[in-house]
This record gives structure tokens, sequence and C-alpha cells, in this order.
């Protein structure tokens, strides 16, 4: 009987290096308030953001991911060339079709490493965490570029009170490849499709197509019932990744989750329970919510803050619309 | 067991005690959470979900609109 080679890879994997890219333009609470009829003060108490970042016009969602991509490639020691698969964590990719990894790894001088999309909003880069640490541990790939970005500024809507505001545009990349000890848990993931309508476009593409007057498609979510899930049912996804590493809560540094809303993070840490010692990231007051680069950005952030050093075991947990969530222990770069 | 609706209030006032910092005794079932508590959609939120564990019921979340005053949430709470 004929057998068939299968590859085997790397037992461990390990974030190699880290880039991101804000939006170039930093949007003030002030610039909003008035299409949604609110205040600075309101919007501080509502979701922790003082400022966003936002890019101009003519910045693609691929020149953030490009900028980041770079950077995290240069900073792993390797070449575009090392890259062996590119994943594009996006929902603001202005096209179906090609996806948006493709046009990424040609244009970072990657080509030919595979390259694909995943649709996974604000999980996304733990989604793709997950993949890439799987990717290296079977031999599919020896370094795999992570990529989570997003022009969420293409797709608001300035007279929306539900979630237009929070939305910034940036991009975070990490490259992931082997390691002489375990750099990565085991992710922890899922989904709850039945919670489908709580986050999304306003209509659908056909839609537009089809009734003619339909809005151009922006963002919206039911905010509260978005609150009480996030808050309250990924506390347990959370301590499931703790878990899962092998390891307590004590022995997490820094908890950096999807920056969403603070009241959202101030929330989890309560029902997670974590130790008082854990570093919390809160880019998200300075950045806004930038779906899927909000966790990378929030890990850069820490790290060139002196809040945490290169070798701290971090919780890192995306969630969103989907519903989709996944979490992982992590050593930071 | 059922609780009584005295048992519901107390217990009810103690999470909003918990989540604000407003004193039990200002939770009383004619006050609007929203217009005499000042609690807002995220906390209203919280409170529901930590009395979903404190009473073991289920308040959905397209009922919450309808909890206007403590009353309101506590004749619903004895009543599930």
């Amino acid at each position: 009987m004929t057998t068939l080679n299968v590859r085997r890879g790397a037992e461990f994997t390990r974030i190699l290096g880290l880039g991101v890219a804000r939006g170039e333009n930093l949007v003030p609470n002030d610039d909003l308030i008035e299409p949604i009829n609110s205040s600075d003060e309101w919007i501080r108490k509502m979701t922790g953001i003082a400022t966003r970042v936002r890019a101009g016009k003519d910045t693609s969602v691929i020149d953030l991911s490009e900028r980041a991509a770079r950077d995290a490639i240069a900073q792993a020691g390797l070449e575009p060339s090392d890259i062996d698969a590119v994943i594009l964590s996006t929902i603001t990719f202005p096209h179906i079709t090609p996806g948006g990894a493709p046009v990424l790894a040609d244009r970072i001088g990657a080509t030919p490493a595979a390259a694909f999309d995943i649709s996974a909003a604000c999980a996304g880069y733990c989604y793709g965490i997950g993949q890439a640490d799987a990717l290296v541990r079977s031999g599919a790939a020896r370094h795999v570029l992570v990529v989570g970005a997003e022009k969420m500024s293409d797709f608001v809507d300035p007279a929306d009170r539900s979630i237009s505001y929070l939305l910034g545009d940036a991009a975070g990349a990490v490259v992931i490849g082997a390691s002489e000890t375990a750099g990565i848990g085991p992710t922890v993931w899922g989904s709850d499709g039945g919670g489908a309508e709580l986050i999304g476009q306003t209509s659908s593409w056909l839609d537009v197509r089809d009734n003619p007057g339909t809005p151009f498609p922006t963002l919206r979510q039911e905010g509260p019932s978005v609150f009480k899930w996030a808050s309250f049912k990924m506390a347990p996804v959370a301590l499931q990744a703790i878990e899962a590493a092998g390891v307590a809560p004590d022995d997490i540094q820094v908890f950096i989750p999807h920056q969403a809303n603070v009241r959202i993070i101030d929330q989890m840490v309560k029902q997670i329970g974590l130790p008082e010692h854990v570093v919390v990231a809160k880019d998200i007051v300075d950045s806004g919510n930038t779906s899927a680069a909000s966790i990378p950005l929030a890990t850069e952030r820490v790290l060139r803050d002196g809040d945490a050093r290169s070798g701290d075991l971090a919780l890192q947990i995306g969630f969103g619309a989907g519903l989709v969530y996944a979490a992982q222990v992590v050593v930071l770069p | 067991m059922a609780l009584s609706k005295d048992e519901v209030l107390a217990g009810l006032a103690e999470i909003v005690n918990e989540e604000t910092d407003i004193d039990v005794a200002e939770v009383t079932a004619e006050k609007s959470f929203t217009d005499d508590l000042d609690i807002d959609s995220l906390s209203m939120m919280t409170i529901v979900t930590l009395a979903e564990e404190k009473f073991d019921v289920r308040i959905p979340d397209e009922k919450v609109k309808d909890l206007v005053t403590v009353g309101d949430a506590v004749d619903y709470i004895a009543n599930a």
C-alpha cells in the first residue's frame, strides 16, 4: 500500500517579532460629538475612550498592514522571503475577492508565501495566532506573518450612537516561528452564531444592489447586549486559556484583551479574578477600538511604556462580531 | 422556595450598591433606574447579569428595557 509523507514541524512556537501602524490622525471625542448629540464626558464615561487613531482617505488597510508587517519581520531578524504564510485578519478590506493577504504578501516581497484572509472581526488576531501556531507545529510553514488590520473609518456612520465613535484604524503584525521553549499556549476558541445580529453591517451588499436608496453599509451593534456577552461570557474562556497553558492566574503578568471598551475590560478583570499585580492593557483610551488590530497595538503599547517586558507572560483574548472568540497565553516578544 | 418581594428588593439593592455605590436605602421600588438612580445602560446590564446569578432567573436582553423602575425588576424576578 502506498503511504504518503507527512510533515512534522517544530515542537514549540513563539512570537518572534511585533510591528504596528496606527492611523496618522488622532481624533478627539470633540470632533465626533455633534452628529451623535453627545459630549466628550459621555463618551469617556461609556467607553473610556479619549481619542482614536484614524487613517487619511488615501491610506488603505494594506498600507497600514505593510508598515506593521515590515517592522514585525525586521524585529524577528528575518527577511520577507523567509515568510511562508501570510494571514490577514480584517473585516475592512473593501473587496469580496481577491483577499488582502496575497496583495500584502506581494507588497512586502513575501511572494510566493501562502496567503489568506480570515474574517473573525475583533477575535481575528487571536484566531490568526492559533492558526499560525498550528501551521508551524505541523510543519506547514516555518514563519507565519499574522496581521490584524482595519480601516474601520471607511465603514462608520457619523450619526450612529452604537459603535462608530469607538472605532479607529490601525494594523498590528507578528511573526510566528519555532522556539526552543513554548511561547504560545493552546488556543481556546469558539463561536455563537446565535448572536450574529448583535454586531454587523446595516445591510448586505445584495440589499444595496436590489433596493435603490439603501445607504452604504456601515457598522452597528447592540451595545448593552454585546457588553453583557463580552464582560461575563468571556471570563470563563480566559480562565480556560490559562488552565490550558498549564499556568495559574497568579503567573499572568499582563492582560491584553481586545480593546473594545474600558468598561468591558474592567468587568472582565473582575470576572476573571485577575490578581492586582497583573498589568491591564488599555491602549483603547488613546487608540480607540481598532478591531483585529487592537491586541497587537495594545501589546506594543505596554512594551513601549515599560509596563511589560519581553519574556512576560500575557493572557490575550479577542471577541467580537460573529459572535466569535479566541484566547491564549503567550510569551511577549 | 420562592423569595418574597422584600427579599428580592433587598438582594437587588445590594447588587445596585455593589455596582454603583448607591446606598441600599436609596434603592426603593418606585425609583427609576435611569432617571432617579442615574444608572446607565451598561451598569444596568451588569446589575441584570448579577441578579440573574443571584436569583437564578433569566432576564432576556430585550426585556431589560421594560424594567424601568426597581419595582419592575423586583416583580419580574419574584414572578420568574
